[in-house]
């Protein structure tokens, strides 16, 4: 008695090993190692006496399929259902850090009041903001002017189109020089806002998702009418911004002439430091020193680290039941299939060709199911857009993305999902008794 | 009832496929009261959802912009107006900034108008006295280590000192609770004297960032809000005015359409349980066809044979629910301890239970209806022969 315990403690302890190692190796090997994996199985396969064997006994059990379509569908659509959700809300996340990365880049510095993390939270006065322009690393235009942008960020509250509720819209004033300092934001429809006047203009996203401001259209702020007079597309997350002209919107809202940060162009990517050293050094202001990649790349940070854990928790929670599923179905397919299995056992097959001929067909039913669920979520997700409240407290638009990797990543848990689920029916494939099996009716 | 032992039996017929089964049905629902947990945090972000009889006053612009301090004796004034109190937010960081938490000046009379925060009476009075005085939830308390009597220093991100200082130092006076789990999400906040921040702050002083205003009468709620907002008409600080629950869930739902994100992953997870039950389900009768026509030869009615299996898929649902949903409770709250105090979810209560079984009764009839007509209509005759 206590032998057999032992015995089976044994086994299952093996069995454990058998595929927590393939496991691993699936999800954590680059996707190289994978292939050369598959390429040496298909190539065992082809050329070997046992490997044939195998391929012939996975081609039987593939051909009665058709038999036990139901049992069969529950691992593919189980399995589609996990990859989806998870490809789902990894692309989310990806989604919202890509447009923030986006708007950063080496280049571009942005200064900032010490300790205030956000612009929403920053003031500069007057003075701070003509010093950081003058810096000697800022680059200077065809006229002599420093390429440098103080910028007031602002929230202002709209009617979203979707529900018509109120959402909070980022505003923000720029310098002359902010085309310069951002060659991709190009006017799509009107014109630019004239500096001196009450005149905006609507990012792309911000169009689209908040009612009232198509160009032409007016806009009451603090019971002052502004007019849209243009649209532009920055590919970036300013999309989801207004534009208009720092000292007109500071007055608005009675900032003054003091500004949220400067944004300033470098000579160099490489005079970074110096900039940096040059103003934290400087004793007459206080100010906090990022390129804008690193500033930008912060702020997309705390949402998608969240919305990657929630999918990722979603997703191992799904796989587990999609496993029990896979199981479930597995045993049965194994069970119908005793007396052929016992027959192929009885006239010489080993037990090896038939646990790799289960395996091969839970894999190929999970590999199925694996691109029928990315393929959905790639068909109904890439490119869907949505937003959130950014860092500024205002709406920041963003497209999911369905990347390549997600897409493989998506593969990667459908194949586990397949192993787990396979490797036990499998074994039970191989270890029935012949004669037992033969009886059976 | 008297038949259960035999809904047992069938159950037990093949235990592993009914313990897989049960598996599969029990990560669906641990999902379920996971996901609905998260849905209802999010829905009391702020926790207010007792708030009708208390309004909020921000700036129509937008709630970022300053009001003056001046409007606090006009809203005074106004019928319908039991008290009036004013918070600024302040945004602080602790230590690493890490571990967030909501920071707030706010007035004297500010705790007046929340009786459902429970403090002890000589803690309200010492916040009054205190001029760097703060008060904390519970939950943050807990989870920062502070007791009454320690100094907290606060890092500003939008308000320095005048002398140009980033660094607040405050005295925990008081410790409030909040008994009901629901609004629990208002343990997380910090609040501190606003005297000493617009005095202390560089810049601002005299404006205020929200007006809190406790009505005497809930149903006057709409004309009390017009009669506030016409205050500040036509000048260049007009005011919006909600109930406290309008605008919380205003805010929350700029955060992101929960209810969707949510909606989708459950309508996924549950189809696919459908579909997996559903098959077991039709392959357990499958195999029990001669049984089900024995049952019939010794006399059991159509009906009998229907609801014999039609029970057996919903007892297997309902075992797989219950175990789901106890785990969920579990996970939850495991869930709590990692994410900190930024989002309280509220224990797996007595509606995600009813919610859930009821769910689980529906998937039941579902998957178990084909199969269960399939048991009622066989023949005995061509069932017992195997045709």
């Amino acid at each position: 008695m206590k032998r057999g315990a032992a015995s089976q403690l044994r086994n299952s302890a093996a069995a454990v090993g058998y595929f927590v190692i393939p496991v691993a190796i699936v999800l954590f090997s680059p996707w190289w190692l994978l292939l050369a994996i598959v390429a040496g199985v298909a190539a065992l396969l082809a050329l070997t006496r046992a490997g044939r064997q195998m391929l012939s006994v996975t081609r039987i059990g593939i051909s009665t399929i058709p038999q036990r379509l139901g049992a069969s569908s529950v691992v593919v659509v189980g399995i589609a259902g996990v990859v989806a959700v998870l490809v789902a809300l990894l692309a989310m996340a990806q989604g919202f850090q890509q447009t923030l990365r986006e708007t950063g880049n080496d280049e571009t510095a942005i200064v900032m009041r010490a300790g205030s993390q956000t612009e929403l939270n920053s003031v500069l006065d007057h003075d701070t903001a003509v010093l950081v322009s003058q810096a000697s690393q800022v680059m200077h235009g065809p006229r002599g002017q420093p390429i440098a942008s103080p910028e007031l960020v602002v929230v202002a509250s709209l009617p979203k189109k979707a529900t018509g509720l109120d959402a909070n819209v980022e505003l923000r004033g720029v310098g002359e020089r902010a085309w310069d300092l951002r060659p991709n934001v190009q006017i799509t429809v009107g014109r630019k806002f004239r500096p001196g006047l009450r005149e905006l203009i609507a990012g792309k996203d911000a169009q689209r998702q908040f009612a009232g401001i198509e160009p032409g259209s007016t806009v009451k702020l603090n019971e002052q009418v502004w007019t849209v007079v243009g649209g532009f597309d920055s590919g970036d997350s300013h999309n989801s911004e207004l534009w208009g002209d720092t000292d007109i919107i500071g007055s608005a809202y009675r900032r003054g002439s003091s500004t949220s940060s400067v944004t300033v162009r470098l000579t160099t990517p490489e005079a970074f430091d110096a900039f940096k050293a040059a103003l934290q050094a400087d004793k007459r202001v206080q100010v906090d020193v990022s390129t804008t990649r690193s500033y930008y790349n912060a702020q997309s940070d705390t949402i998608s680290t969240i919305i990657r854990i929630l999918g990722t928790v979603v997703g191992a929670i799904m796989a587990i039941g999609a496993v029990f599923g896979a199981l479930n179905s597995m045993y049965a397919a194994v069970a119908t299939r005793t007396r052929e299995i016992a027959t192929l056992r009885a006239i010489g097959f080993r037990g090896t060709p038939v646990v790799v001929s289960v395996m091969i067909e839970t894999l190929l039913l999970a590999l199925l199911g694996g691109a029928i669920g990315a393929g959905l979520a790639w068909a109904i997700f890439d490119n869907y857009t949505a937003s959130t409240l950014g860092s500024n407290f205002s709406q920041v638009v963003f497209a999911f993305r369905v990347t390549p990797e997600l897409l493989w990543d998506g593969l990667k848990w459908a194949l586990t999902i397949g192993l787990v689920g396979g490797l036990f029916p499998a074994l039970r494939a191989a270890r029935q008794p012949v004669t037992a099996g033969l009886r059976e009716l | 009832m008297k038949y259960l032992h035999l809904i047992w039996a069938a159950l037990l017929r093949r235990k592993a496929r009914t313990v897989f089964t049960i598996l599969s049905v029990l990560t669906a629902f641990l999902l379920f009261g996971l996901l609905d947990t998260v849905r209802t945090a999010f829905n009391n972000v702020g926790g207010n959802v007792s708030g009708a009889d208390r309004l909020v006053t921000v700036s129509k612009i937008s709630f970022t912009m300053a009001l003056p301090m001046s409007l606090n004796t006009r809203i005074q004034a106004v019928p319908g107006v039991a008290a009036v109190s004013y918070a600024n937010w302040f945004g602080g960081q602790y230590q690493d900034g890490r571990d967030f938490f909501p920071s707030q000046a706010v007035a004297k009379n500010f705790f007046d108008l929340y009786p459902e925060w429970q403090m002890p009476a000589a803690q309200r009075k010492a916040f009054r006295d205190t001029r760097t005085g703060a008060v904390v939830g519970e939950n943050l308390a807990k989870r920062m280590g502070w007791k009454i009597g320690d100094k907290i220093p606060l890092q500003a991100t939008i308000f320095p000192q005048k002398g140009g200082s980033n660094t607040w130092v405050f005295d925990l006076v008081g410790i409030y609770h909040v008994s009901n789990p629901e609004q629990r999400g208002n343990e997380n906040n910090f609040w501190f004297n606003y005297d000493y921040f617009d005095e202390a702050r560089q810049f601002g002083q005299g404006s205020v960032g929200r007006y809190a205003i406790k009505l005497t009468d809930p149903k006057q709620a709409t004309a009390v809000e017009q009669a506030i907002d016409a205050l500040s008409a036509d000048s260049d600080h007009e005011t919006k005015t909600e109930t406290e629950q309008a605008f919380t869930a205003a805010l929350v739902g700029q955060f992101a359409d929960i209810g969707l994100i949510v909606g989708s992953i459950m309508g996924a997870v549950f189809f696919t349980l459908v579909l997996l039950t559903g098959n077991t389900m039709a392959q357990a009768v499958r195999e029990r066809i001669p049984e089900l026509a024995v049952l019939k030869t010794i006399g059991f009615s159509r009906r009998s044979v229907l609801t014999l299996v039609l029970a057996e898929a919903v007892l297997l649902l309902a075992i797989g629910a219950s175990i789901g949903l106890f785990l969920a409770g579990i996970a939850a709250a495991a869930v709590q301890t990692q994410i900190g105090t930024q989002l309280v979810l509220p224990p797996v209560g007595a509606t995600e239970w009813l919610r859930g079984l009821a769910l689980a009764a529906v998937i039941g009839i579902i998957v178990g209806f084909l199969p269960a007509r399939r048991g009622m209509r066989l023949r005995i005759v061509d069932a017992l022969s195997g045709r």
